[in-house]
C-alpha cells in the first residue's frame, strides 16, 4: 500500500521504458531477489530515494530507480520486482528476467533471507545461469542471528563461484562491503566463475547441439548456453523478448528450427518430453540449491522458527483469529481519534487566527471585498478545513497501519479472510489489495497487478472503494464524534466512536465480499484461480524509519493532493454562493436541483453536491458542506465540532442524515486519481465506468432503503 | 498407486510428508516447482486458517498457504 508519487501511478516505468544511463559512464546496477527479503530497504539505504517497503510480491512491479556514488562512480539502481523465479511465470517474473537479460545491468545484485536462503538460492542460481555478474546479499543476517542460524559467506561464495556480501540493510550493517563487491564486479576488477549446473546427460547433449548455433547468431547478447535451454525448453517468452529487445528473430533461422525439432526427438526417446523436461531443469536448479545450503548453513537451534507459529496458532486460529484482526483495527482506530482530538484543535485555532489576520490585513489594504471573499472565506477557509480535519487523523493512522504491515502481518490477514474471498470466486490476494485501499485507494488499484487472472484482477479493482481510504477516514470519523459518540461524556466517547467506525469498515468488507460475489455470478462469471500464499517470518517493525517514512512519504503527500483539490474548490463554492440568478445564488440553485433526489438517500442537495464536487480528492467533502452551510449564513465562527454540529443541524441533519452521509461516504464514485488510475490499469473506459456505477449503485441504494426505513418506523 | 499415496490437502495438521508427484500442469505446476516441490521434498501441514481453507505448509524453510482445491494436485507420502 504503498503511496510516493511512484506507487500511485505517477511515475510508473513500464518494461519497455527500460532505464537509460544518464552519463555514459554511469554503472547500471539490478537489485532482484525473492519477495519479503528487504530489497526495498536496501533500495531506499543505498540510494535515499523516498519509497515504500514492499511486504508483498509484486509490490515493486513498477520498476523503481535511484542514483548512488561509490568510489567515484555513479550508479543507477534497479528495483526489479521481486520474484521466486525467472521463468516468465507472471508479469512481474517476465519484467525481472528482461531487465537481467536486456537492460544490460553492470551487476545483478540478488538480495536473499538469511533466515530462508535455501529456498532464496532458486532465484541466485537461475540468475547465474544467465550472468556471471551476480553479487549475493545475504539480508537480515540479523533475524538470522537471532534464530541462532549461522551463515558461511565464504563457503556459500566457494560454492556459487560468484561474492556473496552479508548485510542487514535495517541497521545499514554490511552496506560498505555490498557497494565494494558490486563496483569489483561493474568495473571488472573481480572475474567470477560461477557456478554451472549440470543436468542429466541427455540433457546436457541437447543443449550443446543447441547452443552453437544459438551462439553463432546472438552472438554476446546473451548467454548462449542459457538460451539454448530456454528454446529446448519452449520458451516463447524469451523468443518475443528477444526480438522487442535486440531485433534478434530466432524464428527466422531454419537450421536453429530444424535442430530444435532433432534435440527434441532425441529427448523424447529418451523418454523427456516437454513438460518433464522442465520437470528435471527445475529439480536440479532445486537439488543444487540444497545441496549448496546444506554446506553453508547451520542451524543451531532446529525450532528457530517456533515463534512464529506460535503467534500464527494465535493470529490465525480458529476462535481468535478473526476476533484479533478486528481488534487490532479497533486498537488502531481508537489510537487515531483519541489522538487526533488534541492536534486537531490547536492546528484549528492556529490556522483561524491566521484567517482573522488576513480578514484584518484585507480590510486594512482596502482590498474590495471579493478578494477577501474568494481568497480568505473561499480558498484559505477550505485548505484550512483539510488540513486540521485532515492532517492529524492521517499523520496517526498511516504510521499505525505501517507497523502492522512492516510486523508481517497483512499476509494474515490475507489468510484469515481468504476462505471468503474464494466463496464470492474472488483471487486469494484481493484481501491484500483490499487492505492497501485503507490507504488509498487508486494505490490498491495499482496493488491489484499481482492478481494473475484478469477476471479477477478486474473484481479487486471495481471491489476496491469499498473500504475507505485514508481521505475519507477523518470524514467517517467527524461524522460519528459530532452525531454519535458527542452526546456520550468524556472518556466513553471515543471507545463508542471507534466502535461504530469499525462497524462501518466491516460493512465496507462484507460489501467488497458481497459485491465480488455478485460480480463473478453476472458480469464477471468464473471459477477461482489458483494462488499460492506466502506467509513470511515476523519482524520487528521499525517504528522511527516507519513514522519517518509514512509521514513523507504518504501523509504529506496525500495532504499536497488534497490541498490543491480544495483551494479550486473552494473557491467555486465561494463564486457559486456569490453568484446571484434571480435572487439566489448558483449554490442554491444547484443544491435546490439536486435535492429531491438527495432527499431520497437521506441527504440533502448540498451534501451530494459536496460529494460531487469532491471528487477531485474526498478529503474535501466536509469542507465543501460547511463551505456551503457557511455561504448561506456566514455568521458562525468555526472552531470546534460542537459548534461545527450546530451549523449541521441548523441545516435540518439529524442522526439519519449522519448516517447515510458515512453509507454515501463510503460507498460511491471512486475519486479522480483512483478513476484514471483504473483507467490505466485496466486499459478499458467500460471498466473504468463499470468501476464508478458499481460502488454508487450499492451507496445510493443502501442509502434509500436506510433512510425510508428509519422514515417508516420513526413515522410509525 | 499405492495406498498411502494421499492428497497434500488430506494432510493432517501437525504431520508431514514427502511429495510424490504433482499431477496439476502449466504455470501452476511450474510455481510449485519454483517453491522448491520437486519429488522427495519434505513438507509439513502447520495449520489451517479459521474458516478450515487454506491451510499453512512448511516447504523449504518457508511458509506457504494452499486452497484445498491446489494442494489437492500435490500427491505425498505421509511420514
Amino acid at each position: 500500500m504503498g503511496l510516493s508519487g511512484r506507487s500511485t501511478g505517477m511515475s510508473v516505468l513500464s518494461c519497455e521504458q527500460l532505464p537509460v544511463r544518464a552519463a555514459s559512464n554511469m554503472k547500471v546496477i539490478s537489485l532482484g531477489g525473492n519477495p519479503n527479503v528487504g530489497k526495498s530497504t536496501l533500495f531506499n539505504s543505498l540510494t535515499g530515494l523516498k519509497q515504500h517497503t514492499g511486504n508483498w510480491p509484486g509490490k515493486t512491479v513498477a520498476i523503481a530507480q535511484g542514483i548512488y556514488r561509490h568510489r567515484d562512480t555513479d550508479y543507477m539502481l534497479v528495483d526489479i520486482p521481486g520474484t521466486y523465479s525467472l521463468m516468465a511465470n507472471s508479469e512481474e517474473e517476465k519484467i525481472a528476467r528482461d531487465f537481467i537479460c536486456f537492460g544490460n545491468p553492470d551487476a545483478a545484485v540478488i538480495v536473499t533471507d538469511a533466515t530462508c536462503l535455501e529456498r532464496n538460492l532458486n532465484l541466485v542460481l537461475q540468475t547465474i545461469e544467465i550472468t556471471p555478474k551476480v553479487v549475493v546479499c545475504v539480508n537480515l543476517l540479523d533475524e538470522a542471528k537471532k534464530k541462532r542460524i549461522d551463515i558461511d559467506l565464504n563457503a556459500l561464495s566457494g560454492q556459487l563461484g560468484v561474492p556473496v556480501v552479508g548485510t542487514s540493510a535495517r541497521t545499514g550493517a554490511g552496506l560498505e562491503e555490498l557497494v565494494d563487491a558490486v563496483h569489483d564486479i561493474a568495473c571488472g576488477i573481480t572475474i567470477s566463475s560461477p557456478v554451472r549446473i549440470i543436468y542429466e546427460d541427455v540433457i546436457e547433449e541437447a543443449v550443446s547441439i543447441v547452443e552453437s548455433i544459438v551462439n553463432d547468431i546472438i552472438k554476446d547478447k546473451l548467454n548462449s548456453r542459457w538460451v539454448a535451454l530456454m528454446l529446448i525448453e519452449g520458451d516463447e517468452e524469451l523468443i518475443s523478448s528477444l526480438k522487442t529487445y535486440t531485433d534478434c528473430d530466432l524464428t527466422a533461422y531454419e537450421d536453429l528450427a530444424d535442430k530444435l525439432i532433432e534435440v527434441k526427438e532425441r529427448l523424447n526417446k529418451a523418454g523427456i518430453d516437454q513438460d518433464s523436461l522442465r520437470d528435471r531443469v527445475v529439480s536440479q536448479i532445486v537439488k543444487t540449491a540444497e545441496i549448496t545450503a546444506a554446506k553453508a548453513i547451520t542451524y543451531n537451534n532446529k525450532k528457530y522458527n517456533s515463534t512464529d507459529r506460535r503467534l500464527d496458532r494465535i493470529l490465525t486460529s480458529k476462535s481468535f483469529g478473526i476476533p484479533i484482526m478486528i481488534c487490532l483495527l479497533g486498537i488502531i482506530f481508537w489510537i487515531t481519534i483519541t489522538g487526533a482530538n488534541y492536534p486537531s484543535s490547536k492546528i484549528s485555532d492556529l490556522l483561524f487566527w491566521i484567517e482573522d489576520k488576513l480578514t484584518a490585513f484585507c480590510s486594512g489594504a482596502n482590498a474590495p471585498s471579493w478578494v477577501h471573499g474568494l481568497f480568505v472565506m473561499g480558498i484559505y477557509r477550505t485548505v484550512a478545513w483539510v488540513v486540521s480535519v485532515m492532517l492529524p487523523p492521517m499523520a496517526i493512522f498511516f504510521p499505525l497501519f505501517t507497523l502492522l504491515e512492516d510486523f508481517g502481518y497483512l499476509p494474515r490477514v490475507a489468510f484469515n479472510l481468504d476462505k471468503y474471498f474464494k466463496k464470492a470466486c474472488a483471487h486469494g490476494k484481493q484481501a491484500l489489495t483490499m487492505c492497501m485501499g485503507f490507504g488509498c485507494n487508486a494505490a490498491g488499484i495499482i496493488g491489484c497487478r499481482i492478481i494473475d487472472s484478469p477476471r479477477e484482477k478486474l473484481i479487486a479493482m471495481i471491489t476496491n472503494n469499498f473500504v475507505p481510504c485514508n481521505g475519507r477516514f477523518p470524514t467517517l470519523i467527524a461524522i460519528i464524534t459530532m452525531f454519535f459518540a458527542g452526546v456520550i461524556p468524556g472518556p466513553f466517547q471515543s471507545a463508542v466512536s471507534t466502535i461504530i467506525l469499525t462497524g462501518v469498515i466491516v460493512l465496507g468488507v462484507a460489501m467488497t465480499m458481497l459485491i465480488s460475489g455478485l460480480l463473478s455470478k453476472t458480469i464477471l462469471k468464473g471459477l477461482p484461480s489458483s494462488f499460492i500464499l506466502e506467509l513470511p517470518p515476523y519482524r520487528r517493525p521499525q517504528i522511527g524509519r516507519v513514522i519517518v517514512r509514512s509521514v513523507l512519504d504518504r501523509t504529506l503527500f496525500v495532504l499536497a493532493r488534497a490541498v490543491v483539490a480544495a483551494a479550486p474548490a473552494g473557491a467555486i463554492i465561494w463564486i457559486m454562493a456569490n453568484i446571484n440568478i434571480g435572487g439566489l445564488s448558483l449554490l442554491t440553485h444547484c443544491a435546490s436541483f439536486l435535492n429531491p433526489f438527495a432527499r431520497l438517500m437521506g441527504l440533502d442537495g448540498y451534501i451530494l453536491m459536496a460529494f460531487i464536487l469532491g471528487f477531485p480528492a474526498n478529503e474535501i467533502v466536509v469542507p465543501i458542506i460547511i463551505m456551503s452551510y457557511m455561504a448561506e449564513a456566514s455568521i458562525l465562527e468555526m472552531g470546534s465540532l460542537t459548534e461545527l454540529k450546530e451549523l449541521l443541524v441548523m441545516h435540518g441533519w439529524t442522526w439519519v442524515t449522519a448516517v447515510c452521509t458515512m453509507l454515501f461516504s463510503l460507498m460511491h464514485w471512486p475519486c479522480g486519481t483512483t478513476c484514471l488510475t483504473i483507467r490505466k490499469e485496466s486499459g478499458s473506459l467500460k471498466w473504468t465506468a463499470v468501476s464508478i456505477l458499481v460502488p454508487t449503485a450499492a451507496g445510493m441504494i443502501l442509502c434509500f432503503i436506510f433512510a425510508n426505513a428509519a422514515r417508516l418506523f420513526g413515522a410509525l | 498407486m499405492s495406498s498411502n499415496i494421499i492428497p497434500l490437502s488430506s494432510l493432517p495438521i501437525g504431520k508431514k510428508a514427502r511429495v510424490k508427484s504433482i499431477i496439476t500442469n502449466g504455470t501452476q505446476r511450474r510455481r510449485l516447482l519454483d517453491l522448491g516441490l520437486i519429488t522427495d521434498t519434505v513438507v509439513e501441514a502447520l495449520q489451517k486458517s479459521p474458516a478450515g481453507d487454506p491451510v499453512a505448509y512448511q516447504i523449504r524453510g518457508a511458509v506457504i498457504a494452499f486452497r484445498t482445491e491446489d494442494a489437492s494436485g500435490i500427491l505425498v507420502e505421509a511420514i
